[in-house]
């Protein structure tokens, strides 16, 4: 139940839909005759225009990022702990927009879309997106809402590459990039993973090709192993071990009758809830445009280079149990931030949490993000 | 301000590429931004301070020295600076050899365990002294690798590293030039400004 008497909750909040009328070229050169974006904001934009902030999410996020929708809602936003009065990201200071993405499945153009040249959803024919055609669109986003320039733009994961991109392709766009458990681009295990996981969708007869929709089917246990595997990787030994250790939720090992460990149970619910929300193409594309992820490619795999031409300042923060993206991949960005003579600041947030530990309260990591978005927020005045 | 500040900003040059380790809460960068256009970065790895730098608008990474630097390339910096952070270092002799790998120069200020005071109070109450520039009682010291103005003079001299400048100060942070006998026994903090060896 949302108690809107919370101080520190947006309260209940609308999604609101952007269309957008002209054609959408994107970098795999297909053309998306038209698109929406759904969005949300909390906080008021100032009359300068100067005090937004962009929100950009990971894998499996939208544009709900904070506060609830309706008052019987369970849930907040995805990031509520980081968004509202008084938090890190806060919304008495800073106006926020969050968006689900271009080829999501939570009211944005994606998959589910119906293709106005077939009339039949755009399914595994939707166009290969990459996170620079993110950035793109949220340009365009940002236009809508008479945004010139974002005081920050934020996000963990692959939320952060997004910022990340966006400190490259629009530097006058952005004063500060704020990446958080992020990386420059993917190493052979994290794509592994994503394949795995890719391969567990594709190979659910379920999943007809990508065709599920016109087959009336859920490919259900794709989706749900995909995800099973996913959520390994974003959590740590250690808090895995905590959490459940080798607690069994029924039978007993010595009779070796119907055994089943709470990690399994948990990794079951986990799964199967994913399944019942989430769009099989939407993951596959999306974990697509997270292994394509390298904008150090187009300056010879430079990324000195490539982020040479940025003027925004950054904010670089990673977990120490987080090995999805360790510390050492976000150190490879600040390290090219300092030798590309950008201006940059970097903390290591000691959490047991693994990469989820960017979704989580965290004193210290709170301490930075919001005592860095502070001094953000005092330069506007 | 931090008296030692001024004095450090006077071996800097200005518009150097300045790399401070152990920056702390970033006073001395923020300064340098400030008075001589220094685009400098700090590297500290206590939380509490590297908040501060971050408060400060200071450019800040959280990296523990004793993990080594070599994530810094060869020549990246103009300038590596150190202030009061050598003694407690694990390998304060391999340390200054990174220093001056990443910087064509480095500056490195430690505390004088040679002070008057000290001796005294090693000679007269056969005690590890404690004073206002070394306030640590033995057991929970961060200083593990005292050293006095000599025995740093000798290191320098071993590995052949060109003195560019050098001075001490007193509990006054007067400061007295050149590295005498009496300096040290009076000085309570060394500056030396360090060039590379010519091989």
């Amino acid at each position: 139940m949302v108690r809107l008497t919370d101080g520190d909750s947006v309260g209940l909040v609308e999604p609101r839909v952007a269309h957008f009328d002209q054609p959408f070229t994107l970098q795999c050169r297909e053309t998306l005759p038209r698109f929406d974006l759904v969005y949300e904001t909390y906080g008021e934009l100032n009359a300068a225009k100067s005090n937004a902030v962009l929100v950009c999410h990971a894998l499996s996020g939208d544009h709900h990022a904070a506060g609830y929708h309706t008052a019987d809602d369970t849930k907040p936003g995805w990031w509520d702990v980081c968004i509202g009065p008084g938090k890190p990201i806060d919304t008495t200071k800073f106006f926020v927009v969050a968006l689900n993405n271009l080829g999501g499945c939570n009211g944005s153009t994606g998959p589910r879309t119906v293709d106005p040249g077939t009339g039949e959803p755009y399914g595994e024919n939707f166009p290969t997106v990459t996170v620079k055609d993110w950035v793109k669109s949220q340009a365009m986003l940002a236009d809508a809402l008479g945004i010139d320039r974002f005081a920050g733009i934020v996000g963990g994961s692959l939320g952060g590459m997004q910022a990340l991109q966006w400190a490259i392709d629009y530097p006058d766009r952005i004063e500060h990039a704020l990446v958080i458990a992020g990386a420059a681009k993917l190493s052979a295990q994290n794509i592994a993973f994503n394949e795995i996981a890719r391969q567990a969708i594709q190979s659910d007869p379920e999943f007809h090709g990508g065709r599920y929709y016109q087959a009336d089917a859920i490919p259900r246990r794709g989706l749900m192993l995909a995800r099973m595997v996913g959520h390994v990787t974003y959590l740590s030994d250690d808090s895995m071990g905590v959490k459940f250790g080798r607690e069994l939720k029924s039978g007993d090992i010595e009779s070796g009758q119907d055994v089943q460990f709470q990690v399994e149970s948990y990794l079951h619910y986990q799964g199967t809830s994913f399944s019942e929300r989430f769009d099989a193409n939407t993951y596959l594309l999306m974990t697509r445009a997270l292994d394509y992820f390298d904008p150090a490619l187009e300056f010879d795999g430079d990324l000195v280079r490539a982020l040479s031409g940025a003027t925004a300042k950054f904010l670089v923060l990673s977990f120490t149990s987080d090995w999805r993206f360790p510390p050492a991949r976000s150190n490879e960005i600040v390290d090219a931030l300092i030798e590309a003579r950008k201006d940059v600041v970097s903390a290591t947030i000691d959490s047991p949490n693994g990469h989820d530990s960017f979704l989580l309260p965290n004193d210290r990591y709170f301490d930075v993000l919001g005592g860095y978005l502070d001094t953000v927020a005092q330069s506007k005045g | 301000m931090r008296p030692d500040l001024e004095i450090i900003a006077a071996l800097i040059n200005p518009g150097a590429r300045v790399l401070d380790l152990g920056c702390g809460g970033g006073e001395l960068l923020h300064y340098l931004a400030r008075e001589k256009g220094v685009n400098g970065y700090g590297v500290e790895k206590d939380p509490e301070q590297i908040s501060a730098c971050v408060r400060a608008g200071v450019n800040v990474l959280e990296h523990d020295l004793d993990a080594g630097l070599d994530r810094f390339p060869d020549s990246s910096f103009d300038m590596v600076v150190m202030t009061e952070t050598l003694q407690a270092v694990a390998a304060p002799a391999d340390l200054i050899d990174e220093m001056l790998r990443i910087g064509q120069e480095c500056v490195v200020t430690f505390p004088n365990f040679g002070h008057w005071r000290c001796r005294l109070q090693l000679a007269t109450q056969g005690r590890m002294p404690v004073a206002r520039h070394l306030p640590h009682q033995w057991h929970d010291t961060p200083n593990i690798h005292l050293c006095t103005f000599g025995d740093f003079e000798r290191l320098v001299n071993e590995k052949g590293l060109p003195i560019i400048e050098r001075f001490v100060v007193d509990g006054h942070y007067k400061v007295r030039r050149g590295i005498s006998r009496f300096a040290n026994l009076i000085g309570t903090i060394a500056f030396y400004r360090l060039g590379r060896a010519n091989r």
